[in-house]
């Protein structure tokens, strides 16, 4: 989220479209009805079902799955030539201005520089014109033809109401009611707030889908601003906290990258980041780089790391591509992986194509699963009749399950949607011979170390390189782990006058103090703070709100530097003003800058020098044009699923997003719409927590079975019943469910015809105490989006059939 | 053909003094018995249901749950007990001329004065105005009673059939006692009755007084409506 | 907002009510108290509620009930009805609002709903199997219930469920057990957007107010409280859009009454005249009796029969 959840309490007008807040997120929904109900706040939803969150909203607009692109392409169309948006803003704070060089363009779907063999694009002519004194070219008139917002005008012309019914099939008139709406906060005296989850992420195009998205945040000013913002809904209490920790393959905690092959030195790893700024007196923060990745190499490898041997960084690994979770798994299916640490994690359920996940993991020669309950995954190997119809005899995968504690069992800190990080309490004992997961892998960890130090072996400098001076190295406590992502200082910090100013062992309070010479650690940057000199500022209970403006600022602590709001020099005017009273949020006081919020800004920073908002970039304003940072182009285009009911009404020639990663032999498991006409997504339910609840039996109770959802249409036209039993089949699978006919669901007119489309929920398995279910991911196709390799789960094809009723 | 009377062979009556005449079976007098007891246990634990004042009657069945439970069994029990009764009977129970002319003088009867009022057969007009009365109530309560049976019928019926059904219950189950009552006293009024019931003959004097035709039949030979 | 009730401290705290508020007692005479507790009362806002099931579930873990793991019949509602255990289910209906053409998703949580006038009272043959605060609680106290289900009749909103297991009638308590020590029902605690909120009867009726005035400023002019008279109003209340129509949520009554029916089976006159009438009856026999004697065979009458016996021989 760049705001957070109190702060939705400040929205005039909530979108929530590629999520359905309501059910996934009912905790958070409630700031929702608290803008509702106490500010007046409407909310629209725009969804290929209606929702739970659809049944408390004051508009909803039907759309067909994965055409997000098309419908908020056409938002931005409107916004362009009604001139609905907030000027000032956009000429200042984004890169509308930017002069974009000569040789860019858009032809036929595609962008200069695509490389059809590789499916990728040289990206070298989506870059600013740059001038002789070394700055990009601007004109801040927008009149500039190559200028970036009249490149938009004239990317986004083809999006007009019409062509969004025709290939969204939402009709035109809810969809121009949701486009008013959003044109009536382009004023700096109301903002919206765009709620999205996984209904935009699961797309081959989903990083593009949130991209449109930001992009009509930035044309109407809403970033930046209280009630505004681009608010990605986490599915999980930490799964911010995952993905801040690194765990990503290309990630470092951070977001610190993980070097490549291409990158030997941390020179040269560092060279390739250190961004300088595009225009005058702009931060570029970037530059600061260096400080957080020693700090990082310091945390990781003590005194071990040496500005002589380049802080360690020859013990990181070096990637050759990406190893995502699609990626593993068709590795694994190549049988080039011998075993598999699942912790915490049931890929059988999460990732697609399950068919071809449980022959990966028959493939390896050992499984390993740490979870508190017993997951399909590590059940894979058993016979569960057409639920899983494997031959136990033949797979010869030996499978470890180690049960470890639940949350409720252990103390840390989670971090949710908010960047908050927040502490939590152990409450209940660990049960049976349940572990902390940290103490089975420094278990591990130290039975490797003895191993390396007994016998040698391959590349030992990576383990025995690692600090572990934890005062239990059998069991690192929470508190530790959490000071150790803090940092601190290793040696007596000193100012610029010599004055020291962080004594050799004190916690850094921030990470301004980080250094790039080894005298500070701190594996996590921008958690730095969290545990500063006061101590652990994750504990802090105190919902005092002394701005009114909904800013609990002694909560927890946020990331970064506890700034509850991103971008928040955003909410006030180029001289420093709030751009209403009622926004008023961050402003300059003539001196400093302050407010409501810890300014995301240099504090003392004069207006006059006119540094951007945005100082994480060396423009310092936000980019409508990506420039070379997004795999499939500066601008969204609108490219269908690869698995589509229609050819894509734009460009007929382009099959799903042509920047997209397929396998090898992927392209034939993708279904036609000869076959399969009818769309399915997947979708969660409130009542059940992913994978996990089905074996908790009051979420079993309140949601027992799986079941396909489906429009009276739909139903008559394949003479189906209410409850009766359905079999969904994609290219790939089959699954079988009681059938729910709703009028929630209804056809979409697209393109000239009628489409049927189907809600699959993913809870259900064949370990638990809910009823039995094929994985639905047996249905869904490998590919992933071309950015972040998400796979396409919302938007794939299939058919229905009746089945008789089975005898009870 | 013509049969010559032969009462002396008819085995209902018995020579003595007084002169005694079977009235009732064996077997009727058990199916009576079992069907009287019923009853008063079905108007014991029914009244506890009824009015809170009578809910420590309760206490006879072993508590509320249980006069709960064993109400309607003893129900059911009892009403395949009266249905035994009613085969039995149902025939010497239909109404004849004479029984309107009875009740037309029924102030007499209960004045203990029979003379002058017609004969009576087998039945009076009152004790099948009874008859049918019991009947009709029993078969009222045996199918309200199953609308209102939780234990086996909570889905076989509505809510509003349910409210119908434990009016008509309770409204019909008053209206049994009140008759039972009738059915009571009289057997008790009319001395000589309970033997009947009892030993299952009456003497002959109480033949002659309260069901002369009856007698006269059985001592002429005629088709015995005896059992 | 309303402020919601705060957390309780960890020491024990003592009962606020108990049995010497008894309002009504079933089957039984009890004195009032002379002072009545303040009303409480359960305010649900249908237009917040986003049917996440939390209070069902909140329900289950407080009361400690074990529901079945039921199927799925083709609907959101599970399990299918109110059960002996699920004391509240969210009822999901499908409106196509005519005036607008929208489809409307009218999602209501159904319980009980502690009558003013509780008909399940009324019912109850069974002394102190039911009973009624004088705050508002009704509560049903299993220990003296014999299973008739009289109550299930009595009840017009459809509410008591009777267990197949140890044959008594269950449903929602209004968490007396919380509220008895100053906090609010379970369910409420448990409500995600403060669709159920908690307090006394009053703040409830004007909390619901603004409520009403913020779905009347979107178009919803018939938005209303629903708080039916006919049962002397109830402790636990709706805010609905369409207050006009209740029927549209899952069939919540309109207008609901105890059932004539009920009333006149359960009236004190019915019970009086029919009691009246068997003693008439019995007192009828007993004064005939008095005034007739018993009606004796006669020797008279003994040797007719001995002539008609015998005679008939020669």
């Amino acid at each position: 989220m760049t705001n957070n959840w109190t702060d939705i309490q400040n929205a005039d007008i909530v979108l929530v479209m590629g999520g359905n807040a309501a059910e996934a997120h009912p905790c958070g929904f409630k700031w929702v009805t608290e803008a509702k109900s106490e500010r007046g706040a409407k909310l629209m939803v725009v969804d290929p079902r209606f929702t739970r969150t659809a049944a408390v909203s004051d508009h909803y607009a039907p759309i067909r799955s994965g055409s997000d692109i098309a419908f908020l392409s056409g938002v931005i169309n409107y916004l362009l030539s009604n001139d609905a948006i907030h000027t000032e803003y956009v000429r200042n704070y984004t890169n509308a201005a930017y002069i974009v060089g000569e040789g860019y363009g858009f032809s036929e779907g595609l962008f200069t520089g695509y490389e059809e063999d590789r499916r990728a694009y040289d990206r070298s002519s989506w870059e600013y014109e740059i001038g002789e004194d070394g700055f990009a070219k601007r004109d801040m008139t927008l009149q500039h033809p190559r200028c970036v917002y009249q490149l938009m005008k004239a990317h986004f012309a083809a999006y007009t109401p019409e062509m969004v019914q025709r290939i969204s099939g939402t009709p035109e008139d809810k969809f121009l009611k949701v486009a008013e709406w959003v044109a009536s906060t382009a004023n700096g005296e109301r903002s919206m707030t765009i709620m999205y989850a996984l209904g935009w992420t699961q797309h081959s195009h989903g990083a593009q889908n949130i991209r449109s998205a930001a992009m009509i945040q930035l044309l109407c000013g809403n970033i930046g601003v209280p009630g505004g913002g681009i608010n990605a809904l986490r599915g999980h209490s930490n799964v911010q906290g995952i993905t801040d920790i690194g765990t990503l393959t290309a990630s470092l905690p951070g977001y610190l990258a993980m070097p490549t092959d291409a990158e030997p030195t941390l020179d040269s790893h560092l060279a390739k980041r250190a961004f300088t700024p595009l225009q005058e007196n702009q931060v570029s923060y970037w530059q600061n780089y260096n400080k957080f990745y020693v700090s990082f190499l310091k945390g990781m490898y003590g005194r071990n790391a040496t500005a002589d041997n380049q802080f360690g960084y020859d013990w990181l690994p070096k990637l050759d591509t990406t190893y995502d979770a699609l990626k593993m798994f068709d590795v694994m299916h190549k049988g080039q992986t011998t075993g598999l640490l699942c912790q915490g994690f049931n890929p059988l359920m999460s990732i697609a194509y399950s068919g071809k996940s449980v022959a990966a993991l028959a493939k390896l020669k050992f499984l390993v699963s740490m979870d508190p309950i017993e997951t399909d995954t590590a059940y894979f190997w058993q016979n569960h009749g057409e639920f899983n119809d494997v031959d136990t005899a033949s797979i010869q995968t030996e499978v470890f399950m180690l049960p470890v504690t639940s949350f409720v069992e252990e103390e840390g800190s989670l971090t949710n949607s908010s960047r908050n990080i927040q502490w939590k309490w152990r409450a209940a004992d660990p049960y049976f011979e349940s572990r902390r997961d940290t103490d089975i892998l420094a278990d591990l960890f130290l039975r490797l170390r003895k191993l390396y130090d007994d016998e040698g072996g391959t590349a030992p400098g990576p383990i025995q390189a690692i600090d572990w001076s934890y005062a239990d190295p059998m069991a690192p406590a929470a508190e530790e782990i959490l000071r150790e992502l803090n940092g601190r200082a290793l040696t007596d910090l000193r100012d610029a006058e010599g004055k020291v100013v962080r004594r050799a062992g004190e916690q850094l309070a921030g990470f301004g103090e980080m250094r790039a010479d080894g005298s500070t650690d701190g594996v996590q940057w921008i958690y730095t703070g969290v545990y500063s000199p006061e101590g652990n500022l994750s504990q802090r209970r105190d919902n005092s709100d002394p701005s009114g403006k909904n800013v609990y600022g002694s909560w927890g602590f946020c990331w970064p530097a506890n700034r509850r709001i991103l971008y928040n020099r955003a909410s006030a005017d180029p001289d420093g003003k709030p751009w209403s009273e009622e926004k008023a949020y961050v402003f300059w006081d003539g001196q400093r800058w302050g407010g409501a919020d810890v300014p995301d800004f240099p504090p003392t920073s004069n207006p006059s020098l006119r540094t951007g908002p945005f100082i994480m970039t060396p423009e310092g304003t936000s980019r409508l044009f990506a420039r070379g940072f997004m795999a499939e182009g500066p601008f969204p285009v609108h490219y269908e699923p690869f698995e589509a009911p229609v050819l894509n009404p734009m460009f007929p020639a382009i099959r799903g997003n042509p920047a997209a990663r397929v396998f090898d032999n992927d392209m034939e498991i993708f279904g036609d719409a000869e076959e399969f006409p009818i769309v399915a997504t997947t979708y969660r339910l409130t009542e059940h927590f992913h994978y996990w609840t089905k074996s908790v039996r009051y979420n079993a109770v309140v949601q027992p079975e799986f079941f396909v959802e489906m429009s009276h249409a739909l139903a008559e036209e394949r003479g189906i019943s209410p409850g009766q039993m359905v079999s969904v089949r994609s290219h790939r699978g089959e699954v079988k469910g009681r059938a729910m006919i709703t009028k929630r669901l209804q056809p979409l007119q697209v393109d000239g015809r009628t489409l049927h489309y189907v809600g699959l929920p993913l809870h259900f398995g064949f370990v638990g105490q809910a009823r039995k279910a094929s994985p639905v991911n047996s249905l869904t196709p490998p590919v992933g989006d071309a950015n972040a390799q998400t796979p396409e789960f919302k938007a794939f094809l299939v058919d229905v059939t009746p089945l008789a009723d089975p005898v009870a | 053909m013509t049969a010559e009377p032969n009462v002396s062979k008819n085995p209902a009556i018995h020579r003595g003094d007084p002169v005694t005449v079977d009235r009732y079976s064996g077997l009727a007098r058990l199916n009576h018995w079992i069907t009287a007891v019923g009853l008063i246990l079905l108007a014991l634990s029914g009244l506890a249901l009824f009015h809170p004042a009578f809910f420590f009657l309760t206490v006879l069945f072993g508590g509320g749950q249980m006069a709960r439970f064993l109400h309607p069994w003893i129900g059911v029990i009892t009403a395949v007990s009266f249905a035994g009764l009613f085969l039995r009977f149902w025939r010497y129970n239909l109404w004849r001329g004479d029984d309107s002319r009875w009740m037309g003088r029924l102030s007499k009867v209960l004045a203990g004065d029979e003379e002058g009022v017609p004969e009576v057969g087998r039945y009076n007009a009152g004790q099948k105005v009874y008859f049918w009365v019991m009947s009709l109530c029993i078969a009222v309560l045996f199918f309200s009673g199953l609308v209102i049976w939780m234990e086996y019928f909570a889905d076989s019926f509505t809510i509003e059939q349910r409210r119908v059904g434990v009016l008509v219950h309770s409204t019909v189950a008053i209206l049994a006692i009140c008759t039972w009552i009738v059915h009571v006293y009289a057997a008790i009024w009319v001395r000589g009755t309970i033997s009947a019931m009892t030993r299952g003959n009456v003497t002959g004097g109480w033949a002659w007084r309260h069901h002369r035709k009856w007698l006269r039949d059985l001592a002429s030979g005629k088709p015995s409506d005896s059992e | 907002m309303f402020p919601p009730v705060p957390n309780p401290g960890t020491e024990a705290t003592d009962q606020t009510f108990g049995a010497g508020d008894l309002m009504r007692r079933s089957a039984s005479k009890v004195t009032p108290p002379a002072e009545r507790q303040t009303e409480v009362a359960k305010l649900i806002d249908v237009s917040k509620c986003i049917g996440c099931k939390a209070c069902q579930v909140a329900c289950l873990e407080w009361n400690e009930q074990v529901e079945e793991i039921g199927f799925n019949d083709g609907r959101y509602e599970n399990p299918p009805d109110l059960t002996e255990h699920s004391w509240t289910l969210m009822r999901y209906a499908e409106y196509e609002n005519p005036e607008t053409g929208n489809l409307e998703w009218l999602i209501r949580k159904d319980g009980c709903m502690h009558c003013e006038d509780p008909g399940c009272l009324k019912a109850c043959p069974a002394p102190g199997a039911i009973v009624q605060y004088s705050n508002g609680i009704v509560d049903f106290k299993q220990e003296n219930c014999i299973g008739c289900g009289y109550c299930i009749q009595g009840c017009p909103f459809n509410i008591p469920r009777l267990s197949k297991t140890d044959r008594k009638v269950y449903k929602c308590t209004l968490c007396v057990d919380r509220v008895a020590v100053g906090q609010g029902p379970a369910c409420a605690k448990a409500c995600p957007t403060q669709a159920i909120v908690f307090g006394t009867k009053a703040e409830m009726t004007e909390y619901a107010q603004t409520r009403i005035a913020d779905l009347n400023s979107r178009g919803y002019d018939k938005a209303g409280l629903y708080d039916p008279p006919g049962v002397g109003g109830t402790h636990v209340m709706y805010v609905l859009q369409h207050a006009d129509q209740p029927e549209l949520y899952s069939g919540l009554a309109n207008a609901p009454k105890i059932s004539g029916l009920v009333e006149t089976w359960k009236s004190g006159a019915a019970k009086y005249t029919g009691l009246a009438a068997v003693g008439i009856f019995a007192a009828a026999g007993f004064l005939h009796y008095l005034v007739n004697g018993a009606n004796r065979v006669s020797a008279e009458d003994e040797a007719k029969a001995r002539d008609l016996v015998e005679g008939d021989r020669t």
